[in-house]
């Protein structure tokens, strides 16, 4: 396997199916999810806080180990077939990426001045106005949380191996395949692997950066 | 917000291209990560493919945790290298039958300045037993692996409970361990499999070797329908079937004697038949 070997682009294109699709579960549940939780006040609101920071911090060999035993066919949601297909690993990466997304817009929210948010509510904005307000104000922070979930996800290998199991074809993603190809002392083609995983990154990073600067 | 629906957009046609078709017939095999990474199933699983029509998904891993994926009903069929840990695994009715494909043998690698002097030793015992008396770098498998099965047990019968700073744990895979014994200038146990695929790769020589306890057998199991109903027991049986059949044999015992001068792997010399 040569850097640009044809045998190279199902890989490339499973990384960005796994890690996308995952994405785009999480920020539809992040997001709206931040936005409620940096706005709203309510008892055991502290808690529910902690518990998202917590998240944010989630080992994801653990996050592996929980989807793979949720997964397995002696396991809870053995009806899904899931384990060793792209949909497990799509699994686990969102459940790292969620927190992070949250998180990250929950903050940002937060950060919002006061004033504003009075100031749109007594202009007489329904509560649905305001939320779509502030996460207008925010969409800098939103677009960065979606970057380093991107981040943490697309690199993600120990999760990744345990769930998807690195096969041939069907489950292998960059990240394991530059594991894999370290242990069989494959330096060369892991580097070239490594450098794909970087390029991505970048690429969405650039690609971010542009969109940010048009809608600014 | 265009930003985000930009993103947005732009994943769902990727998610839309993604899709990959499946072929009608597959089964996982759990296997060790020796089959994996000498070639050995690129070699033999598309002839399977083209007679059967049966993709095999192959989740190369340690023997302990292939058993493990097996015993959890996770793969079909299991190929892999732990004679007393098979034996159970059909015993307890987690596999239908243990059926030997093939064997090779293991060898004591080490630096070829040979530190420890096992060059010289008469037995495998003997051999570990020189490594513990120079306190000599030993990197061992440590993850339960059927290599790591074996140096246990040549470990206990040298009569050592191998600890201290020169024995490493490492927990990883074949071609890791052996990595990292020629970082450490160490010794390691390999199959002959492995060693041999990465040799040149590699400054370390195999040092002790042709010890009968050192026999490394390889076998494949059926995953028991009757202990997970949804495993595709058939399709596993016929893959088995495969393994032991004549022209896989032939494929085996060719296998690695163009690039690395000697074959990696012995055909199995009393090939018995199917299942039940």
């Amino acid at each position: 396997m040569r850097a640009f070997d044809p045998d190279l682009w199902p890989v490339v294109a499973l990384t960005l199916r796994v890690t996308v699709s995952a994405l785009v579960i999480a920020a539809a549940v992040g997001i709206p999810a931040g936005v409620w939780l940096g706005l709203a006040r309510f008892p055991g609101k502290r808690a529910l806080t902690a518990v998202v920071y917590t998240g944010m911090a989630l080992p994801p060999v653990v996050v592996g180990l929980l989807t793979y035993l949720l997964l397995s066919r002696s396991g809870p949601l053995s009806f899904l077939e899931w384990l060793f297909t792209p949909n497990a690993m799509i699994v686990a990466q969102t459940v790292m990426a969620l927190p992070l997304v949250a998180g990250l817009v929950m903050g940002a929210v937060a950060a919002v001045p006061h004033d504003l948010v009075r100031q749109v509510r007594s202009l007489g904005a329904t509560p649905w106005q305001v939320r779509w307000a502030v996460l207008r104000e925010v969409r800098v922070g939103v677009l960065f949380a979606l970057l380093v979930a991107f981040g943490r996800i697309v690199s993600e290998v120990g999760a990744a191996y345990m769930v998807g199991g690195n096969i041939q074809g069907q489950t292998r993603v960059l990240s394991t395949a530059v594991m894999m190809e370290t242990g069989k002392g494959d330096f060369g083609v892991a580097l070239a692997l490594g450098g794909w995983l970087v390029v991505l990154a970048l690429t969405v990073n650039l690609a971010a950066m542009r969109l940010q600067g048009r809608s600014a | 917000m265009r930003a985000a629906s930009s993103l947005v957009i732009a994943a769902a046609l990727l998610l839309g291209a993604g899709c990959t078709s499946t072929p009608l017939k597959s089964i996982t095999v759990a296997t060790t990560t020796s089959t994996r990474d000498t070639g050995l199933l690129d070699e033999l699983l598309p002839v399977f493919r083209t007679k059967t029509g049966i993709e095999v998904r192959v989740v190369a891993v340690g023997t302990g945790q292939a058993l493990e994926i097996g015993r959890r009903g996770d793969a079909d069929v299991i190929l892999t290298h732990d004679p007393v840990g098979e034996e159970r695994f059909v015993a307890e009715g987690f596999g239908t039958t243990r059926t030997e494909v093939m064997s090779n043998d293991f060898v004591l690698v080490g630096p070829p300045d040979d530190p420890g002097g096992v060059g010289g030793a008469k037995s495998a015992v003997d051999a570990f037993r020189r490594v513990m008396d120079k306190q000599a770098v030993f990197v061992s498998r440590g993850d339960e692996s059927g290599t790591h099965q074996k140096e246990k047990a040549t470990w206990a019968l040298a009569g050592i409970d191998p600890a201290g700073d020169w024995y490493v744990r490492s927990g990883q895979g074949m071609g890791a361990v052996l990595r990292m014994a020629d970082e450490k200038r160490g010794y390691a146990l390999s199959d002959r499999g492995t060693f041999l695929a990465q040799r040149d790769k590699l400054s370390l020589t195999a040092l002790c070797a042709d010890d009968p306890a050192w026999v490394n057998r390889y076998a494949v199991i059926p995953v028991n329908p009757g202990r997970h109903p949804h495993v595709k027991h058939d399709l596993a049986r016929q893959f088995a079937e495969f393994l032991v059949s004549d022209e896989a044999q032939r494929l085996i015992a060719d296998f690695g004697r163009a690039k690395y001068g000697e074959p990696l792997f012995r055909a199995n010399p009393r090939p018995v038949g199917g299942g039940p």
